[in-house]
Protein backbone atom coordinates (compact mmCIF):
# COMPACT_ATOMS: atom_id res chain seq x y z
CA UNK A 1 0.00 0.00 0.00
CA UNK A 2 2.97 2.47 -0.88
CA UNK A 3 4.01 5.06 1.07
CA UNK A 4 0.79 6.34 1.89
CA UNK A 5 -0.79 6.15 5.58
CA UNK A 6 -3.87 6.02 4.55
CA UNK A 7 -5.22 3.77 1.37
CA UNK A 8 -8.40 3.24 0.50
CA UNK A 9 -9.41 0.82 -2.44
CA UNK A 10 -12.86 -0.10 -3.65
CA UNK A 11 -14.48 1.09 -0.71
CA UNK A 12 -17.94 0.82 0.13
CA UNK A 13 -20.81 1.07 2.63
CA UNK A 14 -24.76 0.03 2.84
CA UNK A 15 -26.97 0.72 5.28
CA UNK A 16 -30.34 -1.34 5.88
CA UNK A 17 -33.15 1.41 6.17
CA UNK A 18 -36.56 0.67 6.57
CA UNK A 19 -38.89 3.08 5.37
CA UNK A 20 -42.56 4.27 6.49
CA UNK A 21 -45.67 5.41 4.83
CA UNK A 22 -47.28 8.19 6.25
CA UNK A 23 -50.85 7.46 8.21
CA UNK A 24 -52.65 4.45 10.23
CA UNK A 25 -52.69 2.01 7.03
CA UNK A 26 -48.70 2.71 6.20
CA UNK A 27 -47.95 2.32 10.07
CA UNK A 28 -49.88 -0.83 10.25
CA UNK A 29 -48.30 -1.84 7.40
CA UNK A 30 -44.75 -1.49 9.22
CA UNK A 31 -45.32 -3.16 11.97
CA UNK A 32 -46.53 -6.22 10.41
CA UNK A 33 -44.03 -5.95 7.46
CA UNK A 34 -41.50 -3.97 7.96
CA UNK A 35 -39.36 -3.43 4.58
CA UNK A 36 -35.78 -2.34 4.29
CA UNK A 37 -33.95 -1.33 1.72
CA UNK A 38 -30.34 -1.07 1.09
CA UNK A 39 -28.79 1.99 0.53
CA UNK A 40 -24.95 2.08 -1.24
CA UNK A 41 -23.67 5.46 1.03
CA UNK A 42 -20.34 5.12 -0.17
CA UNK A 43 -19.67 3.78 -3.90
CA UNK A 44 -16.13 1.89 -4.61
CA UNK A 45 -13.65 4.68 -3.54
CA UNK A 46 -10.19 5.10 -3.93
CA UNK A 47 -7.90 7.59 -2.62
CA UNK A 48 -4.53 7.74 -0.77
CA UNK A 49 -3.24 10.26 1.72
CA UNK A 50 0.34 11.05 2.82
CA UNK A 51 1.53 11.35 6.37
CA UNK A 52 1.74 15.31 7.26
CA UNK A 53 -0.76 16.03 4.65
CA UNK A 54 -4.00 17.66 5.52
CA UNK A 55 -7.18 16.95 3.20
CA UNK A 56 -10.66 18.09 3.16
CA UNK A 57 -13.69 16.52 2.34
CA UNK A 58 -16.26 18.35 0.55
CA UNK A 59 -19.87 17.31 -0.30
CA UNK A 60 -23.21 18.37 0.68
CA UNK A 61 -25.36 16.77 3.70
CA UNK A 62 -25.61 13.45 3.05
CA UNK A 63 -22.88 13.06 0.68
CA UNK A 64 -21.02 10.82 2.69
CA UNK A 65 -17.91 12.57 3.83
CA UNK A 66 -18.79 11.54 7.52
CA UNK A 67 -19.21 8.06 6.55
CA UNK A 68 -15.73 7.92 5.21
CA UNK A 69 -14.22 9.26 8.26
CA UNK A 70 -16.11 7.09 10.41
CA UNK A 71 -14.95 3.89 8.29
CA UNK A 72 -11.41 5.36 8.60
CA UNK A 73 -11.45 6.08 12.13
CA UNK A 74 -13.12 2.29 12.95
CA UNK A 75 -16.37 3.43 14.49
CA UNK A 76 -18.05 1.61 11.57
CA UNK A 77 -17.60 -1.70 9.22
CA UNK A 78 -17.17 -1.29 5.69
CA UNK A 79 -19.16 -3.07 3.41
CA UNK A 80 -16.65 -3.71 0.95
CA UNK A 81 -13.37 -2.71 -0.11
CA UNK A 82 -9.21 -2.81 1.34
CA UNK A 83 -8.38 -0.30 3.51
CA UNK A 84 -5.10 0.89 5.75
CA UNK A 85 -4.83 3.69 7.94
CA UNK A 86 -1.44 3.75 9.79
CA UNK A 87 -1.06 0.24 8.86
CA UNK A 88 -3.95 -1.23 10.30
CA UNK A 89 -7.28 -2.59 9.24
CA UNK A 90 -9.49 0.64 11.61
CA UNK A 91 -12.23 -1.83 11.92
CA UNK A 92 -10.13 -4.38 14.32
CA UNK A 93 -9.77 -1.33 16.68
CA UNK A 94 -6.58 -2.89 18.30
CA UNK A 95 -4.97 -0.86 21.02
CA UNK A 96 -1.72 0.42 18.91
CA UNK A 97 -4.04 1.69 16.23
CA UNK A 98 -6.98 3.62 18.53
CA UNK A 99 -3.69 5.21 20.48
CA UNK A 100 -2.31 6.39 16.72
CA UNK A 101 -5.97 8.18 16.06
CA UNK A 102 -8.61 10.54 17.53
CA UNK A 103 -12.05 11.69 15.58
CA UNK A 104 -13.41 15.06 16.70
CA UNK A 105 -16.61 15.49 15.81
CA UNK A 106 -18.17 18.83 16.73
CA UNK A 107 -21.50 18.29 17.76
CA UNK A 108 -20.40 15.35 19.90
CA UNK A 109 -18.50 15.53 22.67
CA UNK A 110 -17.01 12.98 25.35
CA UNK A 111 -16.08 15.50 28.44
CA UNK A 112 -17.78 14.41 31.52
CA UNK A 113 -20.55 17.02 31.69
CA UNK A 114 -20.62 17.92 35.15
CA UNK A 115 -16.87 18.08 36.03
CA UNK A 116 -14.17 20.10 34.79
CA UNK A 117 -12.24 19.17 31.77
CA UNK A 118 -9.02 18.69 33.66
CA UNK A 119 -11.03 15.41 35.24
CA UNK A 120 -11.51 14.00 31.60
CA UNK A 121 -8.33 15.04 30.41
CA UNK A 122 -6.56 13.04 33.46
CA UNK A 123 -9.17 10.03 32.54
CA UNK A 124 -8.19 9.84 28.76
CA UNK A 125 -4.36 9.85 29.69
CA UNK A 126 -5.02 7.06 32.24
CA UNK A 127 -6.71 5.43 29.22
CA UNK A 128 -4.11 5.80 26.67
CA UNK A 129 -1.30 5.06 29.14
CA UNK A 130 0.37 8.51 29.30
CA UNK A 131 1.70 8.52 33.18
CA UNK A 132 1.05 11.29 35.23
CA UNK A 133 3.85 13.56 35.05
CA UNK A 134 3.49 13.24 31.04
CA UNK A 135 0.20 14.27 30.76
CA UNK A 136 0.48 16.73 33.41
CA UNK A 137 3.13 18.45 30.58
CA UNK A 138 1.05 17.77 27.86
CA UNK A 139 -2.36 19.39 29.57
CA UNK A 140 0.39 22.25 30.07
CA UNK A 141 1.04 22.90 26.59
CA UNK A 142 -2.07 22.35 24.76
CA UNK A 143 -3.93 24.20 27.02
CA UNK A 144 -1.65 27.00 26.64
CA UNK A 145 -1.76 26.57 22.54
CA UNK A 146 -5.18 26.60 22.79
CA UNK A 147 -5.67 29.49 25.68
CA UNK A 148 -7.65 27.08 28.15
CA UNK A 149 -5.74 27.59 30.95
CA UNK A 150 -8.08 29.46 33.06
CA UNK A 151 -11.10 26.83 32.07
CA UNK A 152 -9.20 24.13 32.82
CA UNK A 153 -11.27 23.79 36.45
CA UNK A 154 -14.69 25.03 35.51
CA UNK A 155 -17.16 22.27 35.11
CA UNK A 156 -17.82 21.55 31.42
CA UNK A 157 -21.84 22.75 31.70
CA UNK A 158 -20.50 26.32 32.26
CA UNK A 159 -17.99 26.73 29.43
CA UNK A 160 -18.92 28.85 26.31
CA UNK A 161 -19.45 26.50 23.22
CA UNK A 162 -15.84 27.86 21.78
CA UNK A 163 -14.36 26.68 24.90
CA UNK A 164 -15.82 23.75 25.24
CA UNK A 165 -14.15 22.67 21.67
CA UNK A 166 -11.46 23.66 22.66
CA UNK A 167 -11.22 21.34 25.97
CA UNK A 168 -12.66 18.56 23.47
CA UNK A 169 -9.71 18.82 21.11
CA UNK A 170 -7.65 18.68 23.97
CA UNK A 171 -8.83 15.73 25.27
CA UNK A 172 -8.83 14.06 21.99
CA UNK A 173 -5.20 15.27 21.66
CA UNK A 174 -3.97 14.33 24.78
CA UNK A 175 -2.58 11.19 23.73
CA UNK A 176 -0.59 12.79 20.69
CA UNK A 177 -2.41 10.61 18.13
CA UNK A 178 -0.59 10.91 14.62
CA UNK A 179 -4.15 10.89 12.49
CA UNK A 180 -6.71 13.20 13.30
CA UNK A 181 -10.30 12.80 11.59
CA UNK A 182 -12.09 16.14 12.29
CA UNK A 183 -16.27 16.19 11.45
CA UNK A 184 -17.07 19.67 11.58
CA UNK A 185 -14.80 20.59 14.06
CA UNK A 186 -16.20 24.31 13.99
CA UNK A 187 -19.41 23.78 13.41
CA UNK A 188 -21.32 26.48 16.04
CA UNK A 189 -18.01 28.55 17.01
CA UNK A 190 -18.00 32.27 16.26
CA UNK A 191 -15.56 33.77 13.49
CA UNK A 192 -12.84 34.22 16.61
CA UNK A 193 -13.57 31.08 17.61
CA UNK A 194 -13.36 29.69 14.32
CA UNK A 195 -10.05 31.36 13.40
CA UNK A 196 -8.05 29.99 16.50
CA UNK A 197 -8.98 26.87 16.61
CA UNK A 198 -7.52 27.01 12.19
CA UNK A 199 -4.49 28.55 13.67
CA UNK A 200 -4.27 25.74 16.38
CA UNK A 201 -4.42 23.04 13.60
CA UNK A 202 -1.81 24.72 11.56
CA UNK A 203 0.86 24.71 14.12
CA UNK A 204 -0.30 20.97 15.52
CA UNK A 205 0.07 19.78 12.23
CA UNK A 206 3.70 21.72 11.72
CA UNK A 207 4.59 20.38 14.69
CA UNK A 208 3.77 17.09 15.24
CA UNK A 209 3.87 16.36 11.57
CA UNK A 210 0.43 14.85 12.01
CA UNK A 211 -2.04 13.77 9.19
CA UNK A 212 -5.57 15.76 9.30
CA UNK A 213 -8.41 14.74 7.49
CA UNK A 214 -11.06 17.30 7.79
CA UNK A 215 -14.85 17.68 6.93
CA UNK A 216 -16.84 21.30 7.34
CA UNK A 217 -19.33 23.09 5.81
CA UNK A 218 -16.99 26.62 6.83
CA UNK A 219 -15.07 27.27 3.28
CA UNK A 220 -12.65 29.13 4.90
CA UNK A 221 -11.59 25.88 7.29
CA UNK A 222 -10.51 24.09 3.91
CA UNK A 223 -9.27 26.91 1.94
CA UNK A 224 -7.19 27.75 5.05
CA UNK A 225 -6.01 24.32 6.33
CA UNK A 226 -6.23 22.20 2.87
CA UNK A 227 -4.03 21.98 -0.20
CA UNK A 228 -5.75 18.88 -1.38
CA UNK A 229 -9.80 18.32 -1.17
CA UNK A 230 -11.65 15.33 -1.86
CA UNK A 231 -15.25 16.08 -3.40
CA UNK A 232 -17.82 13.48 -2.83
CA UNK A 233 -20.75 13.70 -4.54
CA UNK A 234 -23.69 10.43 -3.34
CA UNK A 235 -21.17 8.37 -2.46
CA UNK A 236 -18.89 9.11 -5.51
CA UNK A 237 -15.02 10.48 -5.15
CA UNK A 238 -15.56 13.33 -7.99
CA UNK A 239 -12.39 14.79 -7.33
CA UNK A 240 -9.03 14.25 -5.79
CA UNK A 241 -6.54 17.01 -6.36
CA UNK A 242 -5.18 20.44 -5.05
CA UNK A 243 -7.98 23.33 -4.05
CA UNK A 244 -6.27 25.57 -6.17
CA UNK A 245 -6.38 23.16 -9.43
CA UNK A 246 -10.32 22.66 -8.74
CA UNK A 247 -11.35 26.13 -8.11
CA UNK A 248 -9.09 26.93 -11.65
CA UNK A 249 -11.28 24.36 -12.95
CA UNK A 250 -14.51 24.93 -12.19
CA UNK A 251 -14.38 28.82 -12.24
CA UNK A 252 -12.88 29.99 -15.23
CA UNK A 253 -14.46 33.32 -13.88
CA UNK A 254 -14.02 36.74 -12.83
CA UNK A 255 -15.89 39.24 -10.92
CA UNK A 256 -15.48 43.01 -11.79
CA UNK A 257 -17.01 45.53 -9.63
CA UNK A 258 -17.81 48.92 -11.75
CA UNK A 259 -18.55 52.13 -10.20
CA UNK A 260 -20.11 54.39 -12.99
CA UNK A 261 -19.55 58.32 -12.79
CA UNK A 262 -23.38 58.87 -13.47
CA UNK A 263 -26.41 56.60 -12.68
CA UNK A 264 -27.22 57.18 -16.56
CA UNK A 265 -23.78 54.92 -17.28
CA UNK A 266 -24.91 52.75 -14.28
CA UNK A 267 -28.07 52.20 -16.07
CA UNK A 268 -27.06 51.74 -19.48
CA UNK A 269 -24.34 49.10 -18.43
CA UNK A 270 -26.58 47.27 -16.74
CA UNK A 271 -29.00 47.15 -19.57
CA UNK A 272 -25.99 45.95 -22.37
CA UNK A 273 -26.45 42.49 -21.84
CA UNK A 274 -23.66 41.71 -19.18
CA UNK A 275 -24.11 39.41 -16.69
CA UNK A 276 -25.19 41.14 -13.57
CA UNK A 277 -24.42 39.33 -10.41
CA UNK A 278 -25.41 42.75 -7.99
CA UNK A 279 -26.53 46.11 -8.43
CA UNK A 280 -26.09 49.08 -6.12
CA UNK A 281 -26.80 52.56 -7.53
CA UNK A 282 -23.77 53.37 -9.32
CA UNK A 283 -21.76 50.14 -8.34
CA UNK A 284 -22.52 47.23 -10.26
CA UNK A 285 -20.73 43.64 -9.79
CA UNK A 286 -21.09 41.82 -13.27
CA UNK A 287 -19.13 38.50 -14.00
CA UNK A 288 -16.99 37.29 -17.24
CA UNK A 289 -15.25 34.39 -18.02
CA UNK A 290 -11.27 35.13 -17.55
CA UNK A 291 -10.62 35.06 -21.06
CA UNK A 292 -12.64 37.61 -21.79
CA UNK A 293 -11.50 40.35 -19.50
CA UNK A 294 -9.42 42.42 -22.03
CA UNK A 295 -12.14 43.13 -24.59
CA UNK A 296 -14.61 43.52 -21.94
CA UNK A 297 -12.97 46.29 -20.08
CA UNK A 298 -12.15 47.67 -23.64
CA UNK A 299 -15.64 47.86 -24.83
CA UNK A 300 -16.92 48.98 -21.12
CA UNK A 301 -14.73 52.08 -20.65
CA UNK A 302 -15.25 52.55 -24.54
CA UNK A 303 -18.54 52.96 -23.97
CA UNK A 304 -19.09 54.18 -20.35
CA UNK A 305 -17.76 57.05 -17.73
CA UNK A 306 -16.19 54.39 -15.49
CA UNK A 307 -14.85 56.33 -11.74
CA UNK A 308 -13.16 52.84 -10.79
CA UNK A 309 -13.10 49.61 -11.21
CA UNK A 310 -11.92 46.16 -9.44
CA UNK A 311 -11.06 43.11 -10.39
CA UNK A 312 -12.27 39.93 -8.29
CA UNK A 313 -11.90 36.07 -7.62
CA UNK A 314 -15.48 35.10 -6.72
CA UNK A 315 -15.59 34.12 -3.27
CA UNK A 316 -15.01 30.20 -2.75
CA UNK A 317 -18.01 29.60 -0.61
CA UNK A 318 -19.71 30.30 -3.94
CA UNK A 319 -17.84 28.53 -5.60
CA UNK A 320 -17.66 25.25 -4.16
CA UNK A 321 -21.65 26.04 -3.17
CA UNK A 322 -21.70 25.50 -6.93
CA UNK A 323 -19.81 22.49 -7.32
CA UNK A 324 -22.29 20.87 -4.68
CA UNK A 325 -25.83 22.00 -6.22
CA UNK A 326 -24.26 21.32 -10.03
CA UNK A 327 -22.17 18.02 -9.42
CA UNK A 328 -20.03 19.80 -12.23
CA UNK A 329 -16.72 18.58 -11.17
CA UNK B 1 -10.40 -6.36 23.68
CA UNK B 2 -10.53 -4.67 27.49
CA UNK B 3 -7.07 -3.36 28.20
CA UNK B 4 -7.64 -2.59 31.80
CA UNK B 5 -4.73 -2.51 34.34
CA UNK B 6 -4.85 -0.90 37.93
CA UNK B 7 -3.98 2.75 37.38
CA UNK B 8 -6.82 3.06 34.55
CA UNK B 9 -9.25 1.18 36.92
CA UNK B 10 -8.71 3.77 39.86
CA UNK B 11 -8.39 6.43 37.37
CA UNK B 12 -12.16 6.00 36.63
CA UNK B 13 -13.43 4.88 39.90
CA UNK B 14 -12.08 8.52 41.17
CA UNK B 15 -13.27 10.50 38.39
CA UNK B 16 -16.93 8.86 38.16
CA UNK B 17 -16.86 8.63 42.08
CA UNK B 18 -16.24 13.17 41.51
CA UNK B 19 -19.64 12.69 38.87
CA UNK B 20 -21.60 10.78 41.31
CA UNK B 21 -20.86 12.83 44.11
CA UNK B 22 -22.19 16.17 41.20
CA UNK B 23 -25.91 13.46 42.08
CA UNK B 24 -25.75 13.25 45.86
CA UNK B 25 -29.09 14.30 45.94
CA UNK B 26 -30.45 12.47 43.45
CA UNK B 27 -28.50 9.82 44.68
CA UNK B 28 -30.06 9.89 48.16
CA UNK B 29 -33.40 9.65 46.80
CA UNK B 30 -32.56 6.65 44.88
CA UNK B 31 -31.53 5.37 47.98
CA UNK B 32 -34.76 6.26 49.86
CA UNK B 33 -36.91 4.74 47.10
CA UNK B 34 -34.99 1.28 47.73
CA UNK B 35 -37.11 0.85 51.17
CA UNK B 36 -39.76 -1.73 49.00
CA UNK B 37 -38.36 -4.38 51.90
CA UNK B 38 -39.40 -2.74 54.68
CA UNK B 39 -43.07 -2.46 53.06
CA UNK B 40 -42.79 -6.41 52.65
CA UNK B 41 -41.28 -6.87 56.01
CA UNK B 42 -44.67 -4.91 57.32
CA UNK B 43 -46.56 -7.01 55.79
CA UNK B 44 -44.96 -10.67 56.67
CA UNK B 45 -45.20 -9.26 60.50
CA UNK B 46 -48.64 -7.88 60.93
CA UNK B 47 -50.00 -10.74 59.18
CA UNK B 48 -47.84 -13.18 60.84
CA UNK B 49 -47.19 -14.65 57.63
CA UNK B 50 -43.05 -15.64 58.89
CA UNK B 51 -44.58 -18.79 61.15
CA UNK B 52 -45.93 -20.97 58.26
CA UNK B 53 -41.79 -20.33 57.29
CA UNK B 54 -40.62 -21.10 61.09
CA UNK B 55 -38.72 -17.74 60.74
CA UNK B 56 -39.20 -15.34 63.85
CA UNK B 57 -39.96 -11.78 63.80
CA UNK B 58 -36.56 -10.42 64.65
CA UNK B 59 -34.97 -13.04 61.88
CA UNK B 60 -37.25 -12.13 59.46
CA UNK B 61 -36.43 -8.37 60.02
CA UNK B 62 -32.94 -8.62 59.57
CA UNK B 63 -33.52 -10.53 56.39
CA UNK B 64 -35.43 -7.71 54.61
CA UNK B 65 -32.94 -5.36 56.34
CA UNK B 66 -29.93 -7.50 54.72
CA UNK B 67 -32.48 -7.50 51.48
CA UNK B 68 -32.53 -3.71 51.56
CA UNK B 69 -28.50 -3.58 51.82
CA UNK B 70 -27.65 -6.03 48.69
CA UNK B 71 -30.33 -4.20 46.82
CA UNK B 72 -28.20 -0.83 47.00
CA UNK B 73 -25.08 -2.51 46.22
CA UNK B 74 -26.76 -4.44 43.20
CA UNK B 75 -28.90 -2.01 41.67
CA UNK B 76 -27.79 -2.05 37.96
CA UNK B 77 -28.95 0.48 34.95
CA UNK B 78 -26.29 0.29 32.27
CA UNK B 79 -29.07 -1.06 29.79
CA UNK B 80 -30.85 2.57 30.03
CA UNK B 81 -27.68 4.77 29.63
CA UNK B 82 -26.05 2.14 26.94
CA UNK B 83 -29.21 1.99 24.99
CA UNK B 84 -29.38 6.54 25.15
CA UNK B 85 -25.76 6.78 24.63
CA UNK B 86 -26.26 4.33 21.57
CA UNK B 87 -29.03 5.87 20.22
CA UNK B 88 -27.80 9.45 20.35
CA UNK B 89 -23.88 8.24 19.14
CA UNK B 90 -22.45 9.02 22.59
CA UNK B 91 -20.38 5.90 22.56
CA UNK B 92 -18.63 6.80 19.43
CA UNK B 93 -15.57 8.81 21.06
CA UNK B 94 -15.83 6.13 23.45
CA UNK B 95 -15.76 2.83 20.69
CA UNK B 96 -12.29 4.23 19.26
CA UNK B 97 -10.49 4.57 22.51
CA UNK B 98 -8.63 1.17 24.52
CA UNK B 99 -10.41 0.79 26.44
CA UNK B 100 -13.94 -1.18 26.20
CA UNK B 101 -16.86 1.53 26.96
CA UNK B 102 -18.32 -1.25 29.61
CA UNK B 103 -15.52 -0.19 31.61
CA UNK B 104 -16.82 3.40 32.26
CA UNK B 105 -20.33 2.18 33.05
CA UNK B 106 -19.44 -0.54 35.40
CA UNK B 107 -17.13 2.12 37.10
CA UNK B 108 -20.10 4.68 37.22
CA UNK B 109 -22.09 1.93 39.13
CA UNK B 110 -19.31 0.80 41.55
CA UNK B 111 -19.19 5.15 42.20
CA UNK B 112 -22.54 5.36 42.61
CA UNK B 113 -22.65 2.44 45.20
CA UNK B 114 -19.80 3.93 46.82
CA UNK B 115 -22.45 7.40 47.30
CA UNK B 116 -24.79 5.02 48.40
CA UNK B 117 -23.48 3.76 51.45
CA UNK B 118 -23.45 6.67 54.10
CA UNK B 119 -27.52 7.08 52.95
CA UNK B 120 -27.89 3.08 53.18
CA UNK B 121 -26.04 3.29 57.09
CA UNK B 122 -28.76 5.98 57.63
CA UNK B 123 -31.52 4.41 56.79
CA UNK B 124 -30.29 1.33 58.80
CA UNK B 125 -30.29 2.99 61.80
CA UNK B 126 -33.24 5.04 61.75
CA UNK B 127 -34.93 0.93 60.71
CA UNK B 128 -32.89 -0.16 64.25
CA UNK B 129 -34.00 2.80 66.06
CA UNK B 130 -37.71 1.71 65.06
CA UNK B 131 -36.86 -1.71 65.61
CA UNK B 132 -34.22 -2.10 68.50
CA UNK B 133 -34.69 -6.01 68.67
CA UNK B 134 -33.24 -6.78 64.95
CA UNK B 135 -30.28 -4.75 65.99
CA UNK B 136 -27.11 -7.51 65.18
CA UNK B 137 -23.43 -7.40 64.04
CA UNK B 138 -22.77 -10.75 61.88
CA UNK B 139 -19.76 -12.31 62.12
CA UNK B 140 -16.16 -10.98 60.10
CA UNK B 141 -16.62 -14.18 57.88
CA UNK B 142 -20.26 -14.32 56.66
CA UNK B 143 -20.15 -10.21 56.48
CA UNK B 144 -17.17 -10.87 53.89
CA UNK B 145 -18.97 -13.56 52.34
CA UNK B 146 -22.00 -11.98 52.43
CA UNK B 147 -19.64 -8.94 50.04
CA UNK B 148 -18.85 -11.48 48.14
CA UNK B 149 -21.96 -12.78 47.00
CA UNK B 150 -23.70 -9.07 46.88
CA UNK B 151 -20.80 -8.24 44.65
CA UNK B 152 -21.43 -11.72 42.58
CA UNK B 153 -25.28 -10.66 42.27
CA UNK B 154 -24.03 -6.98 40.95
CA UNK B 155 -22.20 -8.87 38.38
CA UNK B 156 -24.43 -11.25 37.57
CA UNK B 157 -27.21 -8.44 37.24
CA UNK B 158 -24.16 -6.11 34.98
CA UNK B 159 -23.95 -8.76 32.72
CA UNK B 160 -27.19 -9.41 32.36
CA UNK B 161 -28.30 -6.21 31.38
CA UNK B 162 -24.99 -5.51 29.46
CA UNK B 163 -25.91 -8.53 27.37
CA UNK B 164 -29.47 -6.85 26.65
CA UNK B 165 -27.99 -3.30 26.40
CA UNK B 166 -25.75 -4.67 23.25
CA UNK B 167 -29.30 -5.41 21.33
CA UNK B 168 -29.32 -1.99 20.79
CA UNK B 169 -26.83 -2.12 18.11
CA UNK B 170 -30.17 -4.39 16.36
CA UNK B 171 -32.72 -2.86 17.59
CA UNK B 172 -33.77 0.76 19.26
CA UNK B 173 -35.81 0.51 22.28
CA UNK B 174 -33.59 -3.09 23.40
CA UNK B 175 -34.78 -1.58 27.37
CA UNK B 176 -38.04 -2.93 27.16
CA UNK B 177 -36.27 -6.62 26.82
CA UNK B 178 -35.24 -5.12 29.98
CA UNK B 179 -38.78 -5.15 31.70
CA UNK B 180 -39.45 -8.42 30.73
CA UNK B 181 -36.49 -9.14 33.32
CA UNK B 182 -38.28 -7.23 35.68
CA UNK B 183 -40.91 -9.02 36.93
CA UNK B 184 -39.16 -12.45 37.27
CA UNK B 185 -36.50 -10.41 39.18
CA UNK B 186 -39.19 -8.72 41.36
CA UNK B 187 -40.42 -12.19 42.39
CA UNK B 188 -38.03 -14.68 41.90
CA UNK B 189 -34.86 -12.66 43.66
CA UNK B 190 -36.40 -12.58 47.25
CA UNK B 191 -37.10 -9.00 47.52
CA UNK B 192 -40.95 -9.49 48.29
CA UNK B 193 -40.19 -12.81 50.08
CA UNK B 194 -37.89 -14.89 51.08
CA UNK B 195 -37.20 -17.81 48.39
CA UNK B 196 -37.78 -20.35 51.20
CA UNK B 197 -41.39 -19.43 51.75
CA UNK B 198 -42.12 -20.37 48.16
CA UNK B 199 -44.07 -23.41 47.40
CA UNK B 200 -42.10 -26.49 46.85
CA UNK B 201 -42.76 -27.22 43.54
CA UNK B 202 -41.32 -23.45 42.54
CA UNK B 203 -38.33 -23.34 45.04
CA UNK B 204 -37.48 -27.08 42.98
CA UNK B 205 -36.47 -25.19 39.88
CA UNK B 206 -36.29 -21.53 41.20
CA UNK B 207 -32.56 -22.60 42.08
CA UNK B 208 -31.49 -23.34 38.63
CA UNK B 209 -32.34 -19.45 37.78
CA UNK B 210 -30.16 -16.76 38.56
CA UNK B 211 -32.62 -14.82 40.22
CA UNK B 212 -32.34 -16.14 44.18
CA UNK B 213 -28.89 -15.70 43.84
CA UNK B 214 -29.44 -11.84 43.24
CA UNK B 215 -31.24 -11.01 46.74
CA UNK B 216 -31.92 -14.05 48.91
CA UNK B 217 -29.15 -15.85 48.58
CA UNK B 218 -26.38 -12.81 49.90
CA UNK B 219 -29.83 -11.27 52.00
CA UNK B 220 -29.47 -14.47 53.99
CA UNK B 221 -25.68 -14.73 54.75
CA UNK B 222 -25.77 -11.13 55.98
CA UNK B 223 -28.54 -11.94 58.27
CA UNK B 224 -27.37 -15.49 59.34
CA UNK B 225 -30.22 -17.26 58.14
CA UNK B 226 -29.51 -21.00 56.98
CA UNK B 227 -28.64 -21.43 53.57
CA UNK B 228 -26.36 -23.28 51.57
CA UNK B 229 -23.42 -21.08 50.96
CA UNK B 230 -21.47 -23.69 48.65
CA UNK B 231 -23.96 -24.30 46.37
CA UNK B 232 -24.91 -20.78 46.45
CA UNK B 233 -21.77 -19.62 45.49
CA UNK B 234 -20.81 -22.22 42.78
CA UNK B 235 -24.45 -20.77 41.25
CA UNK B 236 -23.01 -17.55 41.22
CA UNK B 237 -20.15 -18.35 39.52
CA UNK B 238 -21.68 -20.84 37.11
CA UNK B 239 -23.99 -17.94 35.80
CA UNK B 240 -20.93 -15.61 35.69
CA UNK B 241 -19.10 -17.87 33.76
CA UNK B 242 -22.07 -18.32 31.29
CA UNK B 243 -23.49 -14.88 31.01
CA UNK B 244 -19.39 -13.79 30.58
CA UNK B 245 -18.42 -15.35 27.22
CA UNK B 246 -22.34 -14.46 25.85
CA UNK B 247 -21.61 -10.71 26.28
CA UNK B 248 -17.92 -10.52 24.54
CA UNK B 249 -19.82 -12.48 21.59
CA UNK B 250 -22.80 -10.24 21.59
CA UNK B 251 -20.48 -7.22 22.01
CA UNK B 252 -17.85 -8.53 19.03
CA UNK B 253 -21.47 -8.59 16.52
CA UNK B 254 -22.87 -5.91 17.77
CA UNK B 255 -20.25 -3.47 17.40
CA UNK B 256 -19.79 -4.87 13.97
CA UNK B 257 -23.30 -3.64 13.12
CA UNK B 258 -22.92 -0.24 14.77
CA UNK B 259 -24.15 2.80 12.21
CA UNK B 260 -23.12 5.73 14.86
CA UNK B 261 -26.44 7.49 14.50
CA UNK B 262 -26.69 10.65 15.82
CA UNK B 263 -22.90 11.32 14.76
Amino acid sequence: MGENIIQVENLSKSFDISSKEPGLKGTLQHFFKRETKSIEVIKNINFGIKKGEIVGFLGANGAGKTTILKILCGLIHPTQGRLSVAGNLPYKRRSNFLKNITLIMGQKQQLIWDLPPIESFYLNAAIYDIEKFEAKKRIKKLSEMLEIEKELYIPVRKLSLGQRMKSELLAALIHKPNILFLDEPTLGLDINAQRNLRKFLKIYNKETGATICLTSHYMKDITSLCKRVLCIHEGCLTYDGRLEKLLKKISPIKDILIICKTDKDAKELSNSGFNIKNQNQKEITITIKKDSIKSTLNNILNKFEIEDLYINEPPVDEIIGDILVKEKV
Amino acid sequence: MFNLNKNKLITLLKVQYSNMLEYRVEIALWAISGIIPFFMLNIWTNNNLNESINLSNVMLSRYFLSAFFVRQFSVVWVVFTFEEDALLGKISPYLIQPLNPFFRYFAQHIAEQITRFPFAIIIALIFFLINPESIWIPNLSLFLLACFSTFFSFLIQFLIQSIIACFCFWTEKASSIERLLFIPTLFLSGLLAPVISFPEYVKSWIYLTPFPYLIDFPANILSGNNTNIISGFFMQIFWISVLFPIFIRTWSLGTKKYTAMGS
